[in-house]
């Protein structure tokens, strides 16, 4: 059985953006609606099921954000959709939920798709890390569709006291220098996630989002 | 890597920024969403928007502002002034702001600071502090509330540590003494605060040349820079500052990759 993938340029992709109530959701949204999507932040089954790609937001305590996560019966509907092929964005707590568990809140487990855990940035710098910085990306994932036109050291935006540490080292996709090498994106599958926030990063952030809204666009028309 | 931040801060009075705000080219030198794109552009790492009319009718025409500004401008930004109640502060940050800035109405209740992290976490909490040099031949800063008007007695340093306890994640520290005097920042008050607590520090107050943000940073310690009428006023520009900062040694964000 043969894949196609066929660019529909003209469209603009259905992006769910997980909506369970917390802080500011609604930056991811607007951000990509910016770069030509179609954004929902949406509660809605219905709505992620049939959406192109998924975007998981989030800010603030990790604990709080994953028990919000399930009093909105999302989680589930987040591991499905992480698995199922359609492209998937993290973004900051987002991006950490999606790991096993969080040193910020041990008692509350992650969604487990990336494995691995999130642990303290080491001491001795500023928690949080409350600035931008310079990305370097890994040398496996220079030619990942999410980092296409950023150059080699794009600045982004960073607000985090905590890092991803994932079981397989091939899932970094790219780090930052803060006191210590820290993890700042992932690669695993068609889930992308960033500790950093691209929609707050300004040209580079909004590059990164028109990225992952082209590879939405990407439809499987085998269906 | 320690990367300083530079803000311009904006003053918003019914949704419009005021204080003389007067760049060249701009079709409405009022427009905060006109004013937070060219600031964007220029490369300002953060925005503060401060609601100087602070009034409970201003308060709608603010979370418009707010929503107007997070649709077009993709750069953190603060909403401070008239922030006394959790309810306040979701109201901003649902319609886009990144960070609330509390400061007499968190001094009166202190409290307010350990809801608004509880709910949102400390990220987005930002506690302004206005300090003033005692005069009365002790040492140290007073902490003075309502624009400055109201003394309180109590040490700065000590509020900012306790606020930090409390659950704030940054201290926006302005300098009274300095405030419009273009004499350059407190670089003692900014180092005896950056030096007695673990959050960014950002100074405030006073800044009249470049070099008055380096210092503020190589001096004071200070981990953001914030200043209003020398980017305002088209004297200067965001890259010029941070070519300032830059030749001083400390790493700033530049628009090359």
């Amino acid at each position: 059985m043969t894949e196609t993938l066929q660019a529909r340029p003209d469209r603009r992709p259905l992006v769910a953006v997980l909506d369970y109530g917390i802080g500011n959701l609604r930056s991811a949204e607007r951000a990509l609606e910016h770069c030509g999507a179609d954004a929902r932040l949406t509660n809605d089954p219905g709505l992620i099921a049939a959406a192109d790609s998924v975007v998981l937001p989030g800010v603030g305590n990790f604990g709080a954000c994953m028990r919000s996560l399930h009093a909105a019966g999302l989680a589930d509907l987040a591991v499905g959709a992480a698995g199922d092929g359609r492209p998937f964005l993290g973004i900051c707590v987002g991006m950490q939920m999606l790991f096993g568990m969080s040193e910020e809140a041990p008692s509350e487990p992650g969604l487990g798709i990336i494995p691995g855990a999130i642990r303290w940035i080491p001491a001795g710098v500023k928690r949080p890390q409350m600035q931008w910085n310079q990305l370097s990306i890994g040398d496996a994932h220079r030619g990942d569709p999410m980092f296409a036109g950023l150059g080699s050291s794009p600045w982004l935006y960073f607000v985090h006291s905590l890092h991803g540490v994932p079981e397989d080292p091939a899932d970094i996709a790219a780090t930052v220098e803060y006191g210590s090498t820290l993890n700042a994106a992932f690669r695993r599958g068609s889930v992308f996630a960033t500790q950093f926030h691209p929609e707050k990063s300004a040209a580079a952030g909004l590059q990164l989002l028109t990225n992952f809204v082209g590879v939405s666009r990407l439809v499987n028309t085998d269906g | 890597m320690r990367v300083a931040r530079v803000i311009p801060c904006l003053d918003v009075t019914n949704g419009r920024v005021v204080k003389g705000v007067n760049f060249v080219g701009l079709r409405d030198a009022g427009d905060p969403v006109e004013l937070a794109a060219r600031y964007d552009a220029e490369g300002a790492d953060e925005l503060v928007f401060l609601d100087i009319t602070a009034s409970s009718d201003g308060r709608e025409t603010m979370v418009e502002m707010v929503a107007h500004v997070a649709d077009q401008v993709f750069i953190p930004f603060t909403v401070g002034g008239g922030i006394r109640s959790v309810d306040d502060a979701r109201r901003m940050l649902r319609a886009g702001a990144d960070k609330v800035s509390v400061n007499t109405a968190a001094f009166e209740r202190p409290e307010l600071i350990t809801e608004i992290a509880t709910e949102f976490g400390n990220q987005c909490v930002v506690c302004a502090i206005d300090g003033r040099r005692r005069t009365n031949g002790e040492p140290g800063w007073e902490v003075f509330l309502h624009g400055g008007r109201t003394p309180t007695g109590t040490d700065a340093v000590e509020w900012s540590i306790r606020a930090v306890a409390l659950g704030a994640g940054e201290i926006l520290l302005t300098s009274m003494d300095r405030d419009g005097t273009r004499q350059g920042f407190d670089n003692e008050l900014t180092r005896a605060v950056t030096d007695a607590v673990t959050v960014p520090v950002i100074a405030s107050g006073g800044v009249g040349s470049l070099q008055d943000l380096a210092d503020g940073i190589t001096i004071g310690g200070a981990d953001a820079v914030l200043a209003a009428s020398i980017f305002h006023f088209g004297e200067h520009t965001i890259a010029e500052a941070k070519a300032v900062i830059s030749a001083a040694g400390i790493n700033v964000r530049t628009n090359e990759n």
